[in-house]
């Protein structure tokens, strides 16, 4: 049957983003919130999250383009994206905002900017994976 | 896993009131989910000094009518700009109007100097973020056990108090309060003849 299909697409989907690491347990504390009466919760707070951080990924941009030298402000924007990204299971993403962090605290700015561009992509990447998956669920709900 | 959540207005459970401070909007809409599950009233607020114009400590809001705000617990992140968490929570102890409303601290970073601060200061926990529905549960019922306690103790007392105590609940009243089951967390403090810690702190309440 379709639907059984599809729910074994998107089961094998999700195991995948544990297995991989994308995600680790904040995203099945968040799936343990969901119930009849709130069944999106957690593609609610992921669509949250990605319209809230935007605007951390634009500040660290701007700063490594206009003062590239203030470290602590540099630390500072990434400690609330970090924050919020480990609130939604974030892990790989997580690690990557840490490495930007230990660059910040010793000053290296090519760490930051390369770091930075893996935060970015790392970002994009789980956008998309995450997108496809809560489409995928919804289908075969 | 959901079935077999309790309905809140069937479970016999006092609704607690919980402002919950913090400057993420992510974070927010995840402690207010955790706390409504735990079937309590939630009002999140994104800063410091938001907390303290909705506790009335800035002046702009009267007494009056305080008691339908009355909050039994306040949960605060600590790195906001602004006023931080630790700010927040010093204001609040050394308000004589809300210091007896316990505050819970919540942090990603679990630095033991940090911990030991919000502590020494009147926290009454430390959570490190990202805050479990199980830490809120546990924090719920121990809350919700210590408003029982005061209840007790005050009707006890009540009882046993002669006209010749000046200290009556009803010259006492730091919130206007109509119910018992709308006592201040801790009346005990006020009728009783024991010093309380900090005492000797300046009482101010801005």
């Amino acid at each position: 049957m379709e639907g059984h299909q599809l729910q074994h697409q998107a089961a094998c989907m999700r195991k995948a983003l544990f297995d991989q690491g994308y995600l680790d347990d904040q995203f099945l504390q968040l799936e343990d919130l969901e119930d009849e009466a709130n069944p999106n919760f957690v593609e609610e707070v992921v669509k949250l999250y990605y319209s809230d951080s935007a605007r951390f990924i634009r500040n660290i941009e701007l700063t490594l383009d206009k003062n590239p030298f203030d470290f602590e402000k540099l630390d500072d924007i990434m400690h609330q994206f970090k924050g919020s990204s480990s609130s939604i299971g974030a892990k790989k993403l997580k690690t990557e905002c840490t490495q930007f962090q230990e660059y910040c605290k010793i000053g290296n700015f090519e760490g930051c900017m390369r770091t930075f561009q893996e935060v970015k992509q790392e970002h994009a990447v789980l956008k998309k994976k995450l997108e496809s998956y809560f489409q995928l669920a919804r289908q075969a709900r | 896993m959901e079935e077999m959540r309790s309905d809140c207005s069937s479970s016999g459970v006092q609704e607690l009131h919980v402002l919950a401070v913090d400057d993420s909007l992510v974070d927010r809409k995840v402690i207010e989910r955790l706390l409504k599950i735990s079937c309590c009233k939630v009002t999140a607020v994104e800063s410091g000094r938001r907390a303290l114009q909705y506790l009335g400590l800035d002046g702009e809001r009267s007494s009056v009518g305080f008691d339908e705000l009355k909050v039994n617990l306040i949960m605060t992140d600590y790195s906001m700009p602004g006023m931080t968490g630790y700010e927040l929570l010093k204001k609040i102890k050394g308000s004589s109007k809300l210091r007896e409303i316990p505050v819970v601290v919540m942090s990603s970073e679990n630095v033991l100097a940090r911990i030991d601060r919000c502590l020494e200061e009147g926290a009454e926990e430390f959570l490190v973020k990202p805050v479990k529905l199980s830490d809120v549960e546990r924090l719920r019922d121990f809350i919700l056990k210590g408003e029982e306690k005061s209840e007790r103790e005050f009707s006890h007392k009540r009882k046993m108090s002669d006209d010749s105590c000046t200290l009556t609940p009803s010259s006492m009243a730091s919130s206007p309060s109509s119910s018992d089951s709308d006592l201040p967390l801790s009346p005990m403090s006020i009728v009783s003849d024991e010093p309380r810690p900090k005492r000797a702190r300046l009482l101010d309440d801005n």
